[in-house]
C-alpha cells in the first residue's frame, strides 16, 4: 500500500526549497566537481595563472531552459556535451537568481545592462541602462567591429545600444539577426512568404514581429560587415536544421572575418516550449547543447581567441515548475516561481577555474561587471557585483 | 474608479446569473481593495457558464468571506492592500472588463517587482478560501486514465519516467480492444454517477464512438478543426492592425463568442465556452493535437473537477527542421508518432498532478497506458510505489481494479 501524493494540501514554500535543495546536490554530484569554497576560498585563480583574457564570448538560451531537463537526472541525456566536454573545463555556478520581468527581450537587456529593465517585453525599445557594448567600447576606445551580437529575433534589435545620455547611440554593439536577414535573402528570391512561418520572430507570440528600430545590420550590408554574400549565406541556410544553427553560423563568420573582442548569442530554439510540445523543447535544448560545443571548439581553433576568450554560458532564467498550480510546467515563465528565476552558467577559459563548482546564489546582472573586471572596463551604473570567483 | 464607488448598476451588463450575484454580494466588493476585486470579478463574469464545481468554489469564496469579523476580514485583504498600484489602474473599465485589468495589474506588479507579493498573497487567499467549507463528499474516488502512443511502432523512449516510482510499473498488458475497454469502464462511472461534467472524454484525434445518452462531457481535437481554423484567422487579423499590442490578444481572444467561430448554439453553453477557451487561451492548442489534450486535461481538471477523466493522445502534425522546409515543395502536414508519444508522455504526468490537486487525492487513481503495446503504469492507493510487474495481465483487469 502506498499513500499517493497529495498536491492538494502541499505547500508551495516547502515544495520549492525541497526541489532548490535537491537541485544543488543533483548538480554537485553530476560534474563531480569540487567546491571553490572548499578548495580555495573565494579567491580568483587568475592571479597566480595566465594572462587576463583579452576576448569574451557570452552565450545565453533565450527560452530557459529548467534543471529537470538539463542537470537533473532524466535531463543529463540532453546535454552530453555540457556534462562531457564543457563542464570538466568550467567553474559552473548552480544557482543564478534572475530577480527582474521574465520576458526574454528584457530579461536579456537585464543581464546585458546588468540592471533590472522594466520596459514592455514585446516593445521595439533600446535599454534604458548602457549595455556592456558601451561600457566596453567607451571605456577601452574599441571601434564598433569589436563588439557584435547575434540574436533570434526581430525584438532585439536594440539590445546593442541603450538610451542612456551617456552612452547611446554610435557606442553599442553591431546587432545582426540572423532569420531577418534570411528573411530578406529569401524575398529577393521570391521564397520569403513561403517561410514566413519557419522565420517567425518568436515563440511567445508567434505571429508577430514588431518593427525593426535598431543598427541591426541590413541584407545590403552582409557582403560588407561579414564577407558573406547572400547567395552563400541562403545556401548555407538551407543545410541548417534550425534558426539556432544559423545564428552560431553567423557567429563563427563572425569570429573569422573580425575577430570582435565582445561577442553576444542568444540562442532561442529552446522557446518552441511556449507551443507546449515537450520533445521539441527537448530537441531545442540538445541542439543548444551541440551549439555550445561548436562554439567552444571554435575558439580553440580560431589564433585570434585561442587561450585569450572567456566564454559564458548561461540561460536567461528558468521555466515554471511542474508543481506550481499557476502554470503549466515547461511550457511557459509565468509565475515568478523559484525555479523559474532560478538557474546555472558555466564559464570556461584562461584563468578560469576548471571542474569547480559554486554553490551560492548569484545574481544575473552581476554577469556584467565581472566582465568589466576580466575585460577592463567600469559597469558604473550596473545594480550588480563581480563575482568573486572569475572577476 | 474604485471598488467602494460601486453600486447595482454597475453591473448592468452581466449575465442574469452573475448579476444576481454580484448584487448580492455587493457590500463585500465595495469593501475590497482594487487590487483584488477585480479578479474576482473576472471569475464572476463568466458565473453562467461556469461548471457545477466552478461555482461552488466561487460561491465558497463569497461565504468565507461574508463569514469574516471586520478584523479578520482586513487581515485576509492586508497583503492585497498593501500593494502599490499605477493610477491609471482605476481608470480602466474594471467592472465590465476584469481581464484587461488583470493583465495591466500583471505587468504593473512585474514591472515594480510586486509580483512576488502578489503570488503570496493569491497563494494564501486560496488555500484560506479552499478550506473554509471543508471538502465536499465525492460520489465516487477520482479515476484518470491516459492513452498515449497512437500510431508508434518502435519506441526508443523510457515512458513514465516520472510516474513509475509512484505506482507499479507493468510490462505485460494484454490489451485486446483496448479503447473499447476502457470507454466502458468510463461509461458504467458516468451511468452510475450521472452528475452533470463529472466524467470526461477527450481525444486528440477523432473520438471512438460512443453512447449519445451518456452523461459523458466529449471533447476532440478533430470535431473542433474548423473552430480552431476560425481562431487562427482572427488571431492573425489582431496581428496584422495598424495598432497591436500582443499583451492585449489573449484578451481580445477571451471576447470571442463561440457563435463567431463556428460552435454551433443548441448545444451545451458551458460545453461550448469551455472549448472555445481551449482555443483561444490556450498555448499551442490550436496547431499541436499533443498540447490540445494535455490543456484540455488540465482544464477539465481544473474547472469541472471530474470523477472520471479519459485523455487519449494521438500524434500532432511534424515540425520540419528548417534545412527540410527551405528545399522541400509544400506538402500537406505529416505527423510525428514518436515526438508526439514523447510529449504525451509528459502530458501523463502533468495530468496526474492535476488530478492530484483535486479533492480525494489520498483515493484517487491514475492509469496510463501505452495504445496498443504492452506497457502502462497504475498510480493508486493499493498498488505499490516503484514496483515493477513483468506478470501478464489483462488491461480489463488492471482498469477494473482502480474502477
Amino acid at each position: 500500500m502506498n499513500r499517493p501524493v497529495n498536491l492538494h494540501s502541499a505547500n508551495p514554500r516547502q515544495i520549492a526549497h525541497a526541489i532548490s535543495l535537491s537541485r544543488r546536490n543533483f548538480l554537485r554530484s553530476v560534474t563531480g566537481a569540487g567546491a571553490a569554497a572548499a578548495l580555495f576560498g573565494s579567491a580568483p585563480l587568475r592571479g597566480m595563472v595566465a594572462p587576463r583574457s583579452k576576448k569574451a564570448i557570452v552565450v545565453t538560451f533565450g527560452g530557459g531552459a529548467r534543471d529537470d531537463e538539463t542537470f537533473m537526472p532524466d535531463g543529463q541525456e540532453n546535454i552530453p556535451h555540457l556534462l562531457n566536454e564543457l563542464i570538466p573545463q568550467a567553474t559552473f555556478f548552480t544557482q543564478v537568481v534572475n530577480k527582474g520581468i521574465l520576458g526574454h527581450y528584457v530579461a536579456t537587456a537585464s543581464i546585458v545592462t546588468g540592471v533590472y529593465e522594466t520596459f514592455n517585453n514585446f516593445a521595439a525599445v533600446s535599454p534604458d541602462n548602457p549595455t556592456v557594448f558601451e561600457y566596453f567600447r567607451k571605456d577601452l576606445k574599441r571601434p564598433a567591429t569589436d563588439a557584435w551580437v547575434v540574436a533570434p529575433s526581430n525584438g532585439f534589435a536594440r539590445i546593442g545600444e541603450s538610451g542612456h545620455k551617456a552612452y547611446g547611440p554610435g557606442l553599442g554593439a553591431g546587432v545582426i539577426l540572423p532569420k531577418r536577414l534570411l528573411t530578406a535573402a529569401l524575398s529577393a528570391n521570391s521564397e520569403g512568404e513561403r517561410y514566413q512561418h519557419l522565420l517567425r520572430d518568436n515563440y511567445e507570440t508567434p505571429l508577430y514581429a514588431p518593427t525593426l528600430a535598431g543598427r541591426q545590420i541590413e541584407l545590403n550590408q552582409m557582403a560588407d560587415v561579414l564577407k558573406l554574400s547572400v547567395d552563400d549565406f541562403a545556401t548555407h541556410a538551407r543545410s541548417l536544421a534550425s534558426p539556432d544553427e544559423l545564428s552560431v553560423y553567423v557567429a563563427k563568420h563572425l569570429m573569422r572575418e573580425l575577430a570582435p573582442s565582445l561577442l553576444w548569442v542568444t540562442l532561442h530554439d529552446i522557446d518552441i516550449a511556449h507551443s507546449g510540445t515537450f520533445s521539441l523543447y527537448i530537441d531545442g535544448i540538445q541542439r543548444c547543447d551541440r551549439l555550445c560545443a561548436e562554439l567552444w571548439q571554435a575558439i580553440q581553433k580560431e589564433p585570434e581567441y585561442a587561450n585569450q576568450t572567456t566564454m559564458f554560458i548561461l540561460p536567461d532564467f528558468g521555466r515554471d515548475s511542474d508543481l506550481n498550480s499557476g502554470g503549466n510546467g515547461f511550457q511557459h515563465h509565468r509565475t515568478g516561481d523559484q525555479l523559474s528565476r532560478t538557474t546555472w552558467m558555466m564559464v570556461l577559459g584562461p584563468g578560469i577555474r576548471q571542474n569547480t563548482v559554486v554553490d551560492r546564489a548569484v545574481d544575473s546582472t552581476d554577469l556584467i561587471p565581472t566582465l568589466g573586471s576580466l575585460l577592463g572596463f567600469n559597469a558604473r551604473f550596473s545594480q550588480g557585483k563581480p563575482i568573486a570567483e572569475i572577476a | 474608479m474604485l471598488p467602494n464607488q460601486l453600486s447595482p448598476e454597475s453591473f448592468a451588463a452581466y449575465p442574469p446569473e452573475a448579476k444576481r450575484v454580484a448584487t448580492a454580494r455587493i457590500e463585500l466588493l465595495q469593501k475590497s481593495p482594487l487590487a483584488f476585486v477585480p479578479l474576482l470579478l473576472r471569475e464572476l463574469i463568466v458565473y453562467d457558464w461556469k461548471f457545477p464545481a466552478e461555482r461552488k468554489d466561487l460561491d465558497r469564496q463569497f461565504a468565507w468571506l461574508a463569514s469574516l469579523s471586520p478584523e479578520q476580514f482586513a487581515a485576509a485583504m492586508a497583503a492585497f492592500t498593501k500593494l502599490s498600484l499605477a493610477p491609471e489602474l482605476e481608470k480602466t473599465d474594471w467592472i465590465n472588463s476584469p481581464g484587461i485589468f488583470s493583465e495591466q495589474l500583471s505587468a504593473h506588479l512585474w514591472k515594480t517587482h510586486q509580483i512576488d507579493a502578489f503570488s503570496a498573497a493569491a497563494v494564501e487567499y486560496v488555500q484560506k478560501s479552499g478550506a473554509s467549507g471543508g471538502e465536499d463528499a465525492l460520489p465516487t474516488h477520482r479515476l484518470g486514465i491516459v492513452v498515449i502512443g497512437q500510431g508508434v511502432t518502435n519506441n526508443r523512449y523510457r515512458l513514465f519516467r516520472k510516474l513509475r516510482p509512484l505506482g507499479t510499473y507493468f510490462t505485460q498488458v494484454k490489451h485486446e480492444n483496448g479503447m473499447g475497454t476502457l470507454l466502458q469502464v468510463v461509461a458504467k462511472r458516468a451511468a452510475a454517477h450521472p452528475e452533470p461534467f463529472a466524467h470526461w472524454y477527450i481525444d486528440g484525434g477523432a473520438p471512438a464512438a460512443t453512447d449519445p445518452q451518456s452523461p459523458l462531457a466529449l471533447v476532440s481535437y478533430a470535431a473542433l478543426s474548423p473552430v480552431r481554423a476560425a481562431v487562427q484567422s482572427r488571431m492573425q487579423k489582431l496581428y496584422e492592425a495598424p495598432v497591436f499590442d500582443p499583451e492585449h490578444l489573449r484578451t481580445a481572444l477571451a471576447l470571442t463568442r463561440p457563435e463567431e467561430v463556428g460552435l454551433a448554439a443548441g448545444r451545451d453553453p458551458v460545453l461550448d465556452r469551455f472549448q472555445l477557451s481551449l482555443i483561444t487561451e490556450g498555448s499551442g492548442t490550436q496547431v499541436f493535437a499533443t498540447t490540445f489534450v494535455q490543456w484540455a486535461a488540465r482544464e477539465a481538471l481544473r474547472r469541472a473537477q471530474p470523477v472520471t477523466l479519459l485523455a487519449r493522445f494521438a500524434p500532432r502534425q511534424r515540425e520540419k527542421p528548417m534545412n527540410e522546409l527551405l528545399t522541400e515543395t509544400q506538402r500537406n502536414p505529416e505527423l510525428d508518432p514518436q515526438g508526439s508519444l514523447v510529449d504525451a508522455d509528459m502530458g501523463a504526468w502533468y495530468t496526474w498532478i492535476n488530478q492530484q490537486r483535486l479533492t480525494g487525492a489520498d483515493k484517487s487513481a491514475f492509469l496510463v497506458w501505452f495504445e496498443d503495446h504492452e506497457e502502462a503504469v497504475v498510480v493508486a492507493p493499493s498498488f505499490e510505489r516503484g514496483k515493477r510487474s513483468d506478470a501478464a495481465i489483462k488491461l480489463d483487469d488492471l482498469v477494473r481494479q482502480i474502477a
